[in-house]
């Protein structure tokens, strides 16, 4: 039974707008409508016409399991307090500050969608992309299905970074595109990989094995990719005392060390056709063209690095003045995503990500909480942590929520679902809602059984509004 | 020990959910064969479970209160320690819910569904350090 929060009155409902349909949002909708039971009704407005955030966009195609909390958000969509409100970008469609004249509180779920830059020359060059573009491209987001992605000349990939997103995206280039066409990989992707050359895929980051940032099972997956040899040199697997020191204390470093270490000793199967290299200790310097005329990157120049324990005891790379150079018809960087700016929004550009406290938006000072303005997911927290981690960050924020509803210390609102979609009309701004989409579902389910793909992603914003605004 | 439930005939056990989140308690029957998670939900209670039990998530995590019945069970496969390791709140006795079956010598089992309502500091997937 619902918990009514104490203070409240018994007859009036508290609006909640939600900024972002991804794994914050929808588990911080979910909480609230727990906290505050019949009192509550939640909108949440997605910018794109389709909900779920990087569980559509971002979890890869062969991880398809993965994706079934999507059900789970979709019976909470189908609960009568809760509205979908997609293709409706806040910061541009509508302002933040006329948003929340709409609503008693406003959670901002609106991830990380930038990156952090390498800041090296030739970054420009192309086939030179961050990860963030290439994942978005085979997922078919819509803002990225016409990256120019040929990879039919493209014999290897460098990708730098020692994360989950470098082992996705180096999985897609190396597994057998048959596997990849049985899922919900985007057309254009499953057609460019078909035509692949690439063989070879580097992986690099700046420090050693035990400071990557894998995963053990994204890691132990792609060491048994059928058909693909992973190389690691031994010398990458020498530990220092610090790095004893690290392993002790965490249970993954540990293991993902173990996994490494495996692969590394592994004999060479013989018959592999593609080749997984991973570099420990080197940083990029440059990306070089293929020739001085030729505006597409062909290799990376990189220092070889050393560790150097830092005060806390964590260790740093530090460079040694000796070089290398690898050739890459294509390079990935996956360094970081970083959260956009909304305007009117005190940001922590450093870190990029929201200013806040404990989930509460904080004012431009630094100092004081905004009233009824709160942040979730990676918006918040940066970009870490599995979609569960979500939820316990929405636990956070939900709680300062409900202690400021007893505190009364929300915004007060006369507005409803309606006069705020009238607004968005008024505007020319045509929301897609959940029955919107759930025709754009349908029409994608059904246009992937033919080739045995669970969906055929439409990547053309107005076809899906044309579907799924009813036009 | 073990009771039949009336109606179906079917064996269950006994088992007993602390829900940190909220403090509550709540003792269930569970037909053997069946998961901790399946049976959390089939009763309301609120364990997540956002990959439906297909060891791709770890938000189904459990800890099992009796070491000695921890041990009972059948080690975690790789696969499930796979998933552990990103568990909010990992102790010696998790376990991932929708990988504990109900089983005789299960019998009485209590478990704790890890709450946050202290200490924030989550931790887990780090997808891009460099
Ligand atoms: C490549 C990749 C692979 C991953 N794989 C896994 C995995 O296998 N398993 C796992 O557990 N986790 C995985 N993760 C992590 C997981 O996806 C994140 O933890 C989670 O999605 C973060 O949730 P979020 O709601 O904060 O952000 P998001 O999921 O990014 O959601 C943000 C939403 O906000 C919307 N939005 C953005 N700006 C605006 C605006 N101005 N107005 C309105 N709406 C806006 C976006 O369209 C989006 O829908 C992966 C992440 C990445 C990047
Ligand atoms: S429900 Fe996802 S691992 Fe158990």
């Amino acid at each position: 039974s619902p918990q009514l929060c104490p203070g409240l009155s018994q007859s009036k409902t508290l609006r909640f707008g939600i900024v972002g349909s991804g794994p914050a949002g929808f588990y911080t909708a979910n909480l609230l409508l727990k906290k505050f039971g019949e009192q509550v009704h939640v909108d949440i407005i997605d910018r794109l016409p389709t909900p779920f955030g990087l569980v559509r966009s971002g979890v890869a195609p062969d991880h398809q399991d993965t994706k079934n909390v999507i059900n789970q958000f979709t019976r909470l969509s189908q609960d009568a307090r809760v509205s979908f409100l997609g293709n409706v970008t806040v910061g541009a469609d509508i302002s933040l500050a006329s948003l929340r004249q709409h609503y008693n509180g406003v959670v901002l779920a609106y991830g990380a969608e930038s990156d952090r830059k390498l800041s090296i020359p030739g970054e420009g060059l192309q086939n030179s992309f961050s990860a963030r573009e290439f994942v978005w491209w085979y997922n078919g987001h819509t803002d990225y299905a016409k990256l120019p992605i040929d990879l039919s000349k493209c014999q290897e990939v460098t990708i730098f970074g020692l994360g989950n997103v470098a082992l996705d995206c180096a999985r897609v280039l190396l597994r057998d595109e048959a596997v990849l066409g049985r899922t919900d990989i985007a057309r254009h992707a499953q057609n460019a990989l078909r035509r692949s050359a690439v063989k070879r895929v580097d992986i690099i980051g700046r420090r050693g094995p035990v400071q990557a940032a894998f995963t053990a099972k994204e890691l132990r997956e792609i060491t048994k990719l059928p058909g693909v040899q992973v190389h690691i040199p031994q010398e990458a697997m020498q530990l220092t005392e610090a790095d004893r020191a690290e392993m002790k204390a965490s249970r993954i470093k540990k293991r993902v060390y173990d996994i490494l270490k495996t692969a590394c000793e592994a004999p060479a199967s013989g018959v592999a056709q593609r080749h997984l290299h991973m570099h420990f200790l080197r940083t990029p310097l440059e990306l070089l063209p293929r020739s001085p005329e030729c505006p597409s990157v062909g290799s990376v120049r990189l220092e070889v690095n050393q560790l150097q324990q830092r005060q806390d005891g964590s260790q740093a790379a530090v460079g040694t003045g000796a070089h290398e150079t690898l050739p890459a018809g294509m390079v990935l960087s996956s360094i970081g995503y970083r959260t956009e700016a909304i305007e009117g929004l005190a940001f922590d550009s450093r870190r990029g990500v929201v200013m806040h406290r404990e989930g509460r938006v904080l004012q431009e000072n630094g100092e004081d909480a905004e009233t009824g303005l709160y942040v979730v997911g990676w918006a918040k927290r940066g970009p870490t942590g599995i979609i569960g981690t979500n939820l316990v960050d929405a636990e956070e924020t939900t709680e300062c929520i409900v202690d400021d509803a007893r505190q009364g210390r929300l915004t007060a609102t006369q507005s409803t679902t309606e006069a705020f979609r009238q607004e968005l009309a008024r505007h020319g701004t045509q929301v897609v809602d959940f029955q919107g989409w759930q025709s754009i579902d349908a029409a994608e389910v059904a246009a992937g059984q033919g080739a045995s793909k669970p969906r055929e992603k439409f990547v053309d914003t107005q076809d899906m509004i044309r579907l799924g605004a009813g036009m | 020990s073990l009771s039949s439930s009336d109606t179906s005939g079917e064996e269950t056990i006994s088992a007993t959910f602390h829900d940190e989140k909220d403090g509550s308690t709540k003792t269930v029957q569970v037909p053997v064969g069946q998961s901790l998670m399946e049976a959390a939900h089939a009763n309301d209670i609120d364990l997540e479970g956002a990959c439906e039990g297909s060891l791709a998530c770890s938000t189904c995590h459990v800890v099992i209160e009796d070491p000695a019945l921890y041990e009972k069970l059948e080690e975690p496969t790789d696969d499930e320690n796979d998933m552990l390791d990103l568990a909010y709140g990992l102790t010696e006795t998790s376990r991932l819910g929708c990988q504990v079956i109900a089983a005789p010598e299960l019998d009485g089992i209590k478990v704790r569904i890890p709450g946050a309502t202290r200490n924030f500091a989550v931790d887990g997937y780090k997808p891009k350090p460099h």
